[in-house]
């Protein structure tokens, strides 16, 4: 029962912080998302997304499909190149891609101040 | 112990173990019913969503698919893993940014309308249930096949699991089930697989020894051999494809959209704490899913190499016995064409449509069929859905691995099945009841409607497995196509474009779904006689057609919108507030 009261005040702290925060009418906070903010972090996430996919397409209609008469002329480890990266290839492409993806967005939240694991929240609970 | 007894035990001990989870893991609220409290952990969600995703119909019929049409099987490869790309990078992210309950939500909240709502939830009850038919059937056959009872109480069995989990423990029960489920399933897939391999190479990697050279010491190395023993038989040969390069771009682009567009595999993503972990268990998904679907062409190569070494040349009394065991079920009919006892394999089907067997057996003991021959030397029929199921055999593996299968197949089932049902019951009882017809009724109220809900879908499943529908392969084109051309592009406008209104996105909505379905059901059901290239709208097959609903949906979109009432301020905050992953909101000048 000793904790509940603690407990309690630290979060009307925490409260009050944000509160503080909160845009006063044309501020420039670090810590405030004013539209701009969101427009380049969006715009920052597109060009990242247009790469990613630029290579998933390569690999996948490029290779596997488009090319393949002309990959399958060469071989990889006993494989016809156009069938490998039909039948598996693409597939691993795909699985790194993604982690690629968490990897390098996770660094544009954190450059944005969007960033949402537990550093990210603290940082910005714990900002004067 | 006989190799049925030992089936028994494995299938049951799995069983009592879903149950178990069920119990340990019932659900308390409505939060808990669809979206498991949205406690789930990156990895755990990766491994149910893998289990969710990865139906019967993987786990069954991909092997055989790829092993009978070789390169044209990519595009099940590439289409059912590179949506996940596009799930991971469009929209899982700012779906659970956005942190309801079920897609129609997103639509309707986006949309700001009931009609948006509920055109979703018609997409999404007809995509859940065409997929469920195939899940019971896959039920069906493993228990006909390693249980030996009637399909009709292996259904019945099957619906009594997953009414207990699905109904009982809501999203909850099912997500730590579908884990336990995905265990049971890859660990049934690889072991065979792994044997397999080590037979035909001598390589314990199934991956790699698609690539190795074959033990007969021909030299060569698998799919060199592949290609030239089937060109021998008069097919075209395993690497090259025979559908046109616009029907596999098509079709994979469908699958790939259809994928992404799947309401019971996007759920799953609101199941986690936080953004960054929706995008995280995306990744580990892909994961857990390529392992089954990297092992599948290695596996189909192999067991269409031996399938050929066995059967082909063999006269029908030194056949190995699975080759009895699948024609007793029907899945394989020899007609000896030129009399001779023994079975020639070769190019073309040996008769018209599937096997109508006749009373009595023949001199050699083979069940007799009394379909037209068709004016080719092949002797056989075999239905492609064997050739995962009966890797075991074809291997002469021990008893307990063939239990093993018949397990996981299972597990492939009913975790798809139950992650279906949980969808429509939720967006029943959510969309359609609470959110539309009856506002009124409260948390518990709205629980007891969820669980009445998927008890009637769980029945409804159940009827479609005992009577499937004849055209259940057909209709699966449906689903993918349709989810491509209707539910994808409406949620990727949501986020994408700001200024995408109700009046687009609803018109594009309906005119991407009856293009599709039209054109479907003309050439699938009303004409199938014109179903052929030279008929097809620029070459497209039915199951690829669900792109051209999607360009359909995306431009009739943006031009209705041109045309209507701007987005209201409130919807667009919501696209900026979903856009980003932190909890806080977007500031916006006054």
């Amino acid at each position: 029962m000793q904790n509940t009261p603690d407990n309690d005040n630290s979060n009307v702290e925490v409260y009050h912080h944000r509160a503080d925060n909160l845009p006063a009418h044309g501020s420039h906070d670090e810590e405030v998302l004013t539209e701009d903010r969101v427009r380049d972090y969006w715009r920052a996430n597109v060009r990242l997304l247009l790469i990613l996919l630029a290579v998933w397409f390569t690999v996948s209609y490029g290779f596997g499909i488009l090319l393949v008469d002309w990959l399958n002329r060469f071989s990889l480890f006993g494989f016809k190149l156009g069938f490998w990266w039909a039948q598996q290839g693409s597939i691993y492409v795909f699985v790194i891609l993604i982690f690629v993806y968490v990897a390098l967005i996770g660094r544009i939240d954190r450059r944005f101040g969007v960033d949402d694991d537990d550093a990210g929240n603290k940082r910005r609970e714990e900002q004067p | 112990m006989t190799t049925q007894a030992l089936t028994y035990i494995v299938v049951g001990m799995t069983f009592a173990l879903y149950i178990g989870i069920a119990i340990w893991s019932k659900a308390a609220s409505t939060k808990d019913f669809y979206v498991a409290g949205a406690g789930v952990r990156p990895l755990t969600n990766g491994m149910a969503t893998a289990a969710d995703w990865m139906s019967a119909g993987s786990f069954i019929s991909i092997a055989g698919m790829i092993a009978f049409s070789g390169y044209d099987g990519s595009v099940y490869l590439m289409g059912w893993t590179g949506g996940y790309v596009l799930l991971a990078l469009l929209l899982a992210p700012y779906l659970r940014k956005f942190g309801q309950y079920t897609v129609p939500d997103f639509i309707g909240e986006r949309y700001y309308s009931h009609s948006a709502r509920v055109v979703a939830v018609i997409c999404l009850v007809f995509i859940c249930f065409t997929y469920v038919a195939g899940q019971m059937r896959g039920v069906g056959v493993v228990f006909s096949r390693f249980l030996e009872v009637e399909i009709t109480t292996g259904v019945f069995i099957g619906m009594a699991v997953v009414f207990f989990y699905a109904v009982l423990g809501g999203m909850k029960g099912i997500t730590y089930t579908q884990v336990a489920q995905y265990c049971v399933m890859i660990f049934a897939y690889i072991t065979p697989a792994i044997f397999v391999s080590l037979l035909v190479t001598g390589n314990p990697v199934p991956q790699l020894g698609l690539s190795s050279e074959v033990l007969d010491g021909s030299g060569l190395r698998v799919l060199e051999k592949l290609d030239r023993v089937l060109v021998d038989l008069g097919f075209v040969p395993y690497t090259d494809g025979s559908k046109s390069m616009i029907d596999v771009f098509t079709i994979t682009l469908v699958l790939m959209a259809g994928t992404a567009g799947l309401p019971h595999v996007i759920v799953r993503f609101f199941t986690v704490p936080k953004v960054s972990d929706a995008r995280k268990s995306a990744g580990y998904a892909l994961v857990f899913i390529a392992l089954l679907y990297t092992t599948a062409p290695a596996l189909a190569a192999f067991a269409r190499l031996t399938f050929i070494d066995t059967v082909n040349n063999t006269a029908y009394t030194a056949a190995p016995s699975w080759v009895k065991t699948w024609e007793d079920i029907g899945l394989i009919a020899w007609l000896d064409k030129n009399e001779d006892g023994v079975i020639q394999y070769a190019a073309g089907d040996a008769f018209e449509g599937a096997p109508a067997f006749t009373e009595g057996r023949g001199e050699h003991g083979q069940k007799l069929v009394g379909n037209v021959p068709q004016d080719n030397t092949n002797e056989v029929y075999v239905d492609r859905d064997i050739m995962m199921l009966a890797s075991p055999e074809i291997a002469n593996l021990p008893p307990w691995v063939l239990a093993l299968v018949a397990a996981g197949g299972l597990a492939a089932a009913l975790s798809t099945a139950a992650g279906l049902l949980l969808v429509v019951s939720s967006s029943i009882s959510h969309d359609l009841l609470k959110k539309t017809l009856m506002p009124a009724i409260n948390e518990k109220q709205e629980l007891f409607y969820a669980r009445i809900a998927a008890a009637a879908a769980v029945c409804f499943a159940g009827y479609l497995g005992i009577n499937p529908p004849g055209f259940v392969a057909q209709v699966i084109a449906f689903a993918f196509g349709l989810a491509a051309a209707s539910l994808f592009p409406a949620i990727f406008l949501g986020i994408f474009v700001r200024n995408m209104n109700r009046e687009g996105a609803i018109a594009g909505m309906l005119s991407g779904l009856l293009f599709t379905a039209a054109y479907i059901v003309y050439f699938k059901f009303v004409n199938p006689a014109a179903s052929n290239p030279d008929n097809w709208w620029l070459g497209i097959s039915p199951e690829g057609i669900g792109v051209m609903g999607m360009l359909i949906n995306f431009a009739v979109a943006f031009t209705v919108s041109r045309f209507t009432a701007r987005t209201p301020e409130h919807v667009k905050a919501l696209v900026d507030d979903v856009r980003i992953p932190s909890g806080a909101g977007v500031a916006h000048r006054h």
